[in-house]
């Protein structure tokens, strides 16, 4: 992991990736010890604490690019809305995109702040049974921009699993930023607390973006991430007045479809470009319920419901080998 | 390395997606096209797409005495170029790396490469306001910085 340029290893050095780097007693001293103890993830007392936190989550879900623009955020408000048109479901968005947090403006919440009580922070609101948290609600204006470098950004992804009072829920959802660094590598270790379901991720059909995600899908098994499947975004563009369907984003190299194949990964589903997706995101509606029968909203909510089936199966197959 | 450089433009967003490396890849190659010596650094450590847009993702740097030689693009190598994505040992390996190790690797960029006599370097940023931006910021701040150029898309 992390080394500071030109550090020389203590003799009995545990290692930069093992769970006791920076910890054990040979790390007194070394230059290194402060990456090594911030990289290496929580230690068993915040470990605890997190399990505590988490353990009413019954399933979380990671929305994972290594693009940006692709529609991770889109795609994280719309899964959120959909499993929440379930009111017996409780849902819970959770925007660790820390120098840019889309969540608060898509999901209509811009201007919103946090409360403290006793139990902790609270999120926000959207519906009854639809929670959300990001820095976003933390600014004092939606222009401040976040300047942190990694361990601040760390620092804050830990209190949002930590402080936040979830309560009891049914579906955790993780929306990330683009990459594969600080935040993602911390959300990951932070969860390894709990458990993730898995990840889904999001690509548009163009090389560009396939390259990236290709990355992220190798990020995942490095990490030993389960990946739920992959959506194609932006696939396809059908005019509303002559029908005629235009590839805004050709698949050059076969898109999310030949990508998934050649690397053994589901392909959830492609949704097409639609324009009032994206005045939706603008506005804070929920695209699901702003253009119910559009072809892009039956799309999403195939690629929900194989989200649904995906979590199900893989919960009762952890309640069969408890 | 950046003495020979005579501007440096930083093209930045905060979003992602929005066409920062495209523009740049066209910028390059527009400034080219009137005749001036240009470098593009790439220094999207995570995402590297400066490579594939020009068409060198099958290249490899090496290193001379003055420290690494910029890939040349082009028909007459008019453009160098220097990314992570000719650090790889294959192009699909992610670059998970967190912060303090980032940083490390854009001071070297941009102390370490010997990018010769150029008229422009642009440089091409992931999406953000983090570690690249703050540590490219701060290594260039001796130099000739021109400006940034910002992109982003209606929505």
């Amino acid at each position: 992991m992390a080394e500071a340029a030109g550090a020389v290893r203590p003799e009995e050095c545990p290692g930069t990736d093992s769970a006791q780097a920076g910890r054990a007693a040979a790390c007194q001293g070394c230059p290194n010890q402060g990456l090594c103890a911030a990289a290496a993830g929580p230690d068993p007392a915040e470990a605890a604490e997190l399990r505590a936190r988490l353990r009413a989550v019954r399933h979380t879900v990671l929305v994972l690019s290594g693009k940006g623009g692709v529609g991770k955020s889109t795609f994280s408000a719309v899964l959120a809305h959909g499993l929440a048109a379930d009111e017996d479901k409780q849902v819970a968005l959770l925007d660790i995109d820390i120098c840019g947090p889309s969540v608060p403006k898509m999901m209509g919440l811009e201007g919103e702040q946090v409360h403290q009580s006793g139990s902790g922070w609270s999120p926000v609101y959207v519906e009854e049974n639809l929670g959300v948290m990001s820095v976003g609600f933390l600014l004092s204006s939606p222009d401040d921009a976040v300047i942190w470098r990694g361990p601040k950004k760390n620092g804050l992804i830990k209190q949002f699993l930590r402080d936040v009072d979830w309560g009891e829920i049914d579906y955790l959802i993780v929306d990330t930023p683009p990459g594969t660094s600080d935040e993602h590598l911390s959300i990951v270790q932070y969860l390894s607390a709990t458990h993730i379901d898995g990840a889904v991720i999001v690509t548009t059909p163009q090389e560009i973006s396939l390259q990236d995600v290709r990355k992220e899908i190798n990020f995942c098994h490095k990490v030993k991430l389960p990946i739920i499947g992959v959506v194609e975004n932006m696939s396809g563009f059908v005019c509303p007045k002559c029908k005629n369907e235009s590839q805004i984003f050709p698949p050059t190299t076969g898109g999310a479809e030949k990508m998934c194949q050649n690397l053994n990964v589901s392909l959830l589903g492609k949704v097409p470009l639609d324009p009032q997706i994206g005045r939706s995101c603008d506005s804070g509606q929920s695209f699901l319920s702003e253009a119910p029968e559009s072809p892009a909203a039956l799309s999403y909510r195939n690629i929900i419901q194989r989200i649904q089936e995906y979590c199900e199966q893989h919960h009762s197959q952890e309640e069969k080998s408890i | 390395n950046l003495l020979g450089v005579r501007h440096i433009l930083l093209v930045l967003s905060g979003k992602g997606g929005v066409g920062k490396s495209t523009i740049c890849t066209e910028l390059a190659l527009a400034l080219r096209h009137r005749g001036h010596r240009v470098g593009i650094l790439d220094v999207d450590l995570c995402g590297p797409s400066i490579p594939r847009m020009l068409r060198v993702q099958d290249r490899a740097v090496h290193q001379c005495d003055s420290g690494w030689v910029p890939v040349f693009v082009g028909q007459d190598r008019g453009i160098a170029l220097m990314s992570i994505g000719f650090l790889l040992e294959r192009p699909d390996d992610a670059v998970v790396w967190r912060g303090p190790k980032k940083n490390a690797l854009i001071k070297q960029f941009v102390a370490d490469v010997a990018w010769g006599d150029l008229d422009f370097l642009i440089v091409d940023t992931p999406p953000g306001t983090s570690d690249e931006h703050i540590s490219t910021v701060e290594a260039l701040r001796h130099y000739k910085l021109l400006g940034a150029i910002l992109v982003t898309t209606p929505q």
